[in-house]
């Protein structure tokens, strides 16, 4: 932007629009709405197989509930961080935002690692794969897609982790790091649900 | 008019406006909605003969023109082209080039995602089609019905040629969309309120949202069907515990938002059109924009009707069959909006007129054996019969079609700054009745004695002989006067006499700039004062006049051209293509020189993948770009200085 040095906050600025909502802010809510229909269908179709075969599968003899429940934790945190690193980028200090970021790229490959462990285990333990059953089909499509939802946001976030090294950064982007952060929250209350409909509703 | 140098990316960045790199790498609003309109006229074409080939197939009894599985392919492509590929980007074209100029606006939101729609659903046209090319076209009909779809029943790759081609046609979609609703909600021009927008744009608010909510179920759908064919998992698979009943709750919980979104766009046409023709105000103009709210809210209530007959049970057939006669009144309303509009008005019957009368009376006549079918026991009779092909070709045709026809005529002088000749398109319009009409109507008489949809041939002694026979001739009486129009547009794209810029004396601002608009849309900010600002400017009072406020020192901010849409897209169409050949033979793929062995999802789809990450890292970093640009002195005669203005900015 070649005028932006005529402008005080050029983050102010970008809010200059008819409701007051950055482009690209409103923009991801409206992916965000697309994206709970994606996950709707997902989630339906899980719990629509659930309620027709209540007793082919016992769920409960293939989740080990405390790794999940902890990986959970661990994903609820990196939203923690994630808002950590949006505060510092709009405070504009460059240590807590990387630092932050770190954290929650880190939070977010352990919450990946113990989805990997999990299909590996389930897979060679518990011999659920995706063409056992309905509910390996349903089970590894539903959370896979939550987890290749996870891995981008991963990259996302360290690819502007990267970037705040570059010389081209500018404070201008806390809109794009904040926008990355709504997917991740987003991202993170999914699996609330996901967590909820697939995992502990077994243990009821 | 004086450019300032374009700042660069990462990368040099196209610069060229002209040609094929111009066109290539445009995010221009203008010319990707003429991109769209391209597109979608040829597969109108491409669609319009396929059905042909299926009436002339129908002409007579027991006639042995295509074999039966190519008659499958044919329905099965038709409507998967007409719907996909036709109607939604041209109503897509006209959201691109209309609606920002509706709105005063310098561009959409992303222009640079706006190309990516346009390449994503050139690419997944092309993959769609290609299936022709390997004799595999999908034979399981445009809604696709599980088993159908199995690879025990359809072991060839014609089905995932269709599952691919739709995913990439959804992404074309969902980015167009995302893009049009921060568009309007965020870069209306300082005075146009919500409720002083036109309804055309409106309208598109309405689709988009609609696209965004109705797309992911079908992406979902075509996922989990794809991990059927190529992974081995069950969601529609009988053997493994699947329920293809599933399927079409999916299905049409995407497919009947589906039907408003080929709809509602066309109504925002017509709404447009009949206040300009009869020099009155749209009647009761907020009921309009609240009818086609509550259209698209009830179109997620309503699927299940596609499916009364497969035993849902007493309470979901009446409730669904309830929410489906509830749809009625909402239309009804615009439809009543509408004749109040023509009611008392100076109406002047020009081309865009006569579709716009047409529309009301043909979309009547489908509206109301709709709701005949929105009653259970009526229904039972009538699926699958060629009554509810009578019904929906009424809606899309009669509907649809005509509308955005209308909005051709309506709108070409707009485009091009050229006239279509008044004389020759009324021809052609009465053409397009007459065939229409005769081609239909027949349908409902077929479809009351018995004759089904999708069938093949028929035996001369079901006396369906002689409606089917005057069909086809409709049929073809409507080929050619559709023919006859994308001829029309062409010859008058070179040929056509100067329209000046508002040869209407239209109503909404699109009007106010000139014809064809340049590249920055306003030279100016308009300040709106009025829902119909250039009727205000042209014949209102001085209060409600427009103000136009000249650009700062600064000029216009345009954004740079790029590549990278293109790139992704092409990353896309390339992993796509993967997918349907997994597990093919390269020999398959690459006849003669191929060979043998067998392609897996490393071959094709992880380059593509890889092809469309580098695309779209290099889109985040080279930047939106852009660069400033200075009107023509000319048309800030009547400007306001930006310091004298009050208004930011």
């Amino acid at each position: 932007m070649a005028d932006s040095s005529t402008h005080a906050d050029p983050l102010e600025e970008l809010k200059n629009t008819n409701t007051g909502v950055e482009n690209k802010k409103m923009a991801m809510w409206a992916f965000l709405a697309s994206d709970c229909m994606f996950f709707g269908t997902l989630i339906s179709t899980h719990l629509i197989y659930r309620k027709i075969y209540p007793t082919v599968v016992d769920p409960t003899a293939i989740f080990s509930i405390e790794l999940t429940g902890f990986s959970s934790f661990i994903l609820l945190m990196s939203s923690f961080l994630m808002a950590l690193s949006v505060s510092a980028s709009h405070k504009k200090n460059m240590k807590s935002l990387r630092f932050f970021l770190f954290g929650t790229i880190i939070f977010g490959l352990i919450f990946l690692g113990g989805q990997v462990y999990e299909f590996s285990h389930f897979v060679h333990e518990r011999n659920l794969t995706l063409s056992s059953n309905v509910f390996g089909s349903t089970f590894y499509v539903l959370t896979g897609t939550h987890g290749v939802h996870v891995a981008l946001g991963v990259l996302w976030l360290a690819s502007w982790l990267g970037y705040t090294y570059s010389k081209k950064f500018k404070w201008e982007n806390a809109l794009d790091i904040e926008t990355a952060g709504l997917y991740w929250h987003f991202v993170d209350i999914v699996w609330i649900v996901i967590f909820t409909a697939v995992y502990l509703v077994e243990y009821l | 008019m004086s450019t300032t140098q374009a700042t660069y990316g990462t990368w040099s960045r196209p610069l060229k406006k002209t040609g094929l790199v111009g066109f290539l790498t445009t995010v221009d609003h203008k010319k990707i909605g003429i991109g769209y309109a391209i597109g979608a006229l040829f597969f109108l074409l491409v669609g319009g003969v396929e059905a042909l080939i299926i009436r002339l197939q129908l002409m007579s009894p027991e006639n042995n023109l295509v074999d039966a599985e190519t008659y499958n392919q044919l329905f099965t492509m038709h409507g998967t082209t007409m719907v996909f590929l036709a109607v939604m980007p041209l109503s897509a074209a006209f959201f691109n080039y209309i609606m920002p100029l509706q709105i005063g606006a310098r561009d959409v939101a992303f222009p640079r995602l706006n190309a990516l729609g346009l390449w994503c659903f050139i690419a997944g046209g092309v993959i769609v089609n290609l299936s022709w090319f390997f004799q595999a076209a999908p034979a399981i009909g445009w809604f696709g019905y599980a088993p159908l779809t199995s690879k025990q029943f359809d072991p060839d790759i014609g089905t995932d040629f269709w599952i691919i081609g739709l995913q990439i046609l959804g992404i074309a979609s969902l980015a167009g969309s995302f893009n049009f609703i921060t568009t309007i909600l965020n870069m209306r021009a300082p005075g146009l309120t919500m409720m002083r927008l036109p309804v055309f744009t409106w309208m598109t608010l309405i689709t988009s949202f609609l696209i965004i909510l109705a797309f992911p179920p079908i992406t979902i759908a075509l996922v989990e069907l794809m991990f059927d064919r190529h992974f081995g998992t069950h969601f529609f698979n009988v053997a493994g515990g699947g329920k293809p009943i599933l399927w079409q709750h999916v299905f049409w919980i995407f497919g009947h938002p589906e039907v408003y979104i080929l709809i509602l766009p066309a109504m925002g046409i017509i709404s447009e059109v009949l206040p300009v023709f009869s020099r009155k105000p749209l009647f009761g103009y907020p009921l309009v924009v609240f009818s086609g709210a509550v259209i698209g809210f009830l179109g997620f209530a309503v699927w299940s009707h596609h499916m009364f007959t497969t035993g849902l049970g007493i309470v979901a057939t009446s409730a669904f069959a309830f929410l489906t006669m509830l749809i009625s009144i909402p239309t009804g309303v615009k439809i009543f909006n509408w004749i109040g509009t023509l009611w008392g008005g100076r109406i002047s019957f020009s081309v865009p007129m006569l579709y716009a009368l047409g529309f009301i009376w043909m979309f009547m006549m489908g509206g109301f054996t709709g709701i005949m079918h929105s009653s259970p026991p009526v229904d039972a009779q009538q699926q699958d019969s060629y009554f509810v092909i009578a019904h929906f070709h009424y809606v899309l045709i009669g509907g649809s079609i005509f509308a955005l026809l209308c909005g051709i005529y309506f709108w070409f002088p707009k485009v091009t700054g050229k006239l279509m000749d008044e004389a020759v398109g009324k021809i052609f319009f009465y053409t397009i009745f007459f065939g229409f009409n005769l081609a239909f109507f027949p349908m409902h008489i077929l479809g009351m004695t018995g004759m089904p949809r999708r069938t093949h041939t028929y035996k001369a002694e079901m006396g369906w002989a002689e409606p089917n026979f005057w069909s086809t001739i409709g049929a073809l009486i409507l080929g050619v006067g559709i023919a006859a129009v994308v001829l029309q547009v062409i010859y008058s794209c070179f040929k056509g006499k100067p329209s000046g810029n508002n040869p209407w004396d239209a109503r909404t601002l699109e009007w106010d700039t000139s014809s064809p608009p340049k590249e920055y849309n306003f030279g100016y900010t308009p300040i709106i004062k009025a829902r119909d600002q250039v009727w205000e400017n042209n014949h209102g009072t001085d209060l409600k006049k427009m103000d136009k406020i000249a650009p700062d020192s600064h000029g216009i901010h345009m954004p740079d051209q790029s590549w990278w849409p293109l790139v992704v897209s092409i990353g896309l169409f390339i992993a796509g293509l993967g997918v349907v050949f997994h597990h093919q033979t390269w020999g398959m793929l690459i006849p003669f020189i191929g060979g043998d062995s067998v392609i897996s999802l490393l071959h094709i789809t992880m380059p593509g993948l890889l092809l469309t990450f580098f695309g779209i890292y290099m889109w985040a970093l080279e930047g939106p770009g852009g660069y400033h640009l200075h009107p023509d002195p000319e048309e800030l005669k009547s400007a306001i200085d930006p310091k004298e203005s009050g208004h930011w900015e």
